[in-house]
This record gives structure tokens, sequence and C-alpha cells, in this order.
């Protein structure tokens, strides 16, 4: 079980929502974390120092603030080998897809992009499906 | 050096929102889509807050300016095709959070206050990203 937190999910949600306009006012840039991520495996592209800053800005702020006391609530309740298996397909999926929760979810949609709307329909449903299968069978 | 620093910045607000909405806490995320059994809605409202804001200050942003503080233009994905490609890979990336409960802009910031077994999820995923690299042949594509 986990606690429903509606107001500090709403405020961390605008929070998200608040880096990707300010990126977008400051850089012109999609606040996408598959993105991000490129930078650090093409260390080499004219983007990747700023997509290495984001990556450290985003590790080192939550970290400084459990260092100053802040407890945020974690629990992963696979074991370890799964929780590698999903990391590899989601390796892939955001590969191909060129995208995922934050910059086709949150920065897409926000643009109103016809690719970003599909892309997360098409993962909110096999994300569920997924959950729905692993936790009561083909049965539903 | 400015455009490190606002991404910087950008990056520390980003995370901090992913670590108080629960959204780099993979029980929180698996149970948002378990409406049949421990179902948490909390994510919705992490969405939801997320889109309105970047959406309203897209809408603010765009109306106001031609260009951005730090650069000559936005940059703007330009792909416009819905291929087997894009539905093809969020479908598994769609499997893939539903396996783990992390998706990638949950997993980096917990690697700030959970570090373990976060670390084990960010290798495996940096895992596949290079094998479906490779897979492509490398092409440089733009990411949304």
């Amino acid at each position: 079980m986990t606690t429903f937190t509606p107001y500090a999910s709403l405020f961390g949600g605008v929070l998200i929502g608040l880096a990707a306009v300010i990126l977008m006012a400051f850089n012109g840039r999609i606040a996408g974390m598959t993105a991000m991520l490129g930078g650090l495996l093409e260390p080499q592209h004219p983007d990747a120092p700023w997509r290495i800053a984001f990556l450290a800005g985003a590790i080192a702020a939550p970290f400084v603030a459990t260092l100053l006391g802040a407890e945020f609530s974690f629990a992963s309740p696979t074991t370890g080998a799964v929780l590698a298996l999903g990391g590899v397909i989601v390796g892939v999926g955001v590969t191909y897809a060129s995208g995922c929760t934050s910059g086709h979810g949150v920065c897409g949609i926000a643009r109103l992009s016809p690719r970003s709307i599909v892309a997360t329909a098409t993962f909110m449903a096999t994300t569920f499906a997924t959950v729905t299968i692993i936790r009561h069978g083909f049965g539903g | 050096m400015k455009r490190i620093l606002s991404a910087l910045a950008a990056g520390m607000i980003f995370g901090t929102g992913i670590a108080i909405s629960g959204m780099g806490n993979p029980a929180k995320v698996l149970n948002f889509f378990d409406p049949f059994g421990t179902w948490d809605p909390s994510l919705a409202f992490v969405m939801g807050g997320a889109l309105l804001t970047a959406a309203l200050g897209y809408r603010l942003l765009f109306g106001r300016r031609q260009t951005p503080l730090f650069d000559t233009k936005f940059h703007l994905p330009t792909a416009r095709t819905i291929d087997a490609k894009l539905v093809g890979g969020s479908a598994l990336f769609g499997i893939g959070w539903g396996i783990a409960g992390f998706c990638p802009g949950g997993a980096v910031p917990a690697l700030g206050f959970a570090p373990w077994p976060t670390a084990l999820f960010l290798i495996a995923m940096g895992g596949g990203i290079l094998f479906a690299r490779w897979l492509q042949g490398i092409p440089r594509r733009q990411t949304a």
C-alpha cells in the first residue's frame, strides 16, 4: 500500500511543468529525460554539456534535500532481476519512441503534438496492461 | 555557460518535483496502474499538475517571445509521422515501466534519494538504450 498524496503530487507535478517551461524559456529546449540521457552517451555532441547539467541538477537536488533532512517515500516492490529486466525494456522502448513520460507525456502533450499524444496513450495502456497481468493474471 | 546554469536550475526543479510527487517511487507508480488492487491515484495529480503548468507556460512563452533568452530559436521537434517505431517503442516502454515501476524521468532523480536499487535500473536502462541505438545503426535522431 502507498498513501494517496494529492497535494504533494500536484505540487511536485507543477514543479515538473515549471522545469519544462524554464528550460524552454532560457534554452529553447524540451525537458525530456530520454534526450538528456543521450548527453551521457554522446559526450561529443554540442548539446551534451547542458544535458548533463540538467541530469546533474535532477540528481543533486533530491540528494541535497535528503542531506538537509527531507524524506521522500520510496519502495521498489520487485526483485533486482525484475528491475533490471524492466530497465532494459524501458531503454529499448524510449529509444525507438524518441521520448518517455517527460518528453512525450508532459512537454509533447503540452504542445498538443499528435506524436506525443499517440505515444503517451500507447505507453499508459501497455503499462496498465502489464501491471494488471502481473498482479491479477490474465483473468483481470 | 549561461545555458549550462539554466539547465542545471531546470534540472534541480525537475528533480525536486519528481521526488516530492512520488513519480520516483516505483511502489507508488505501480499502484497507480492497479485500480483493481491497491490503487493510489496520486500520479494523476502529478501528470495533471505538470501538464497544466507546461501547457500554460508554453502558451504564455510562445505568445510573448520569438526566441528563448539564451539561444537563437526554440528547438521544437519537427517529426510528424506516427509510425511503427513510435507506437512499438512506446508500447515496449510501457511494458518495462509496468515491470519495474520506473520511467527514465522518475529514476534519474531517485538516484539522489534512493541510490540502490535505482542504480541497477539505470544501468540496465543504459544497456537497453545502447542496444537499441546499435540496432538502429546509431542514427542521430531528434528526441522528443
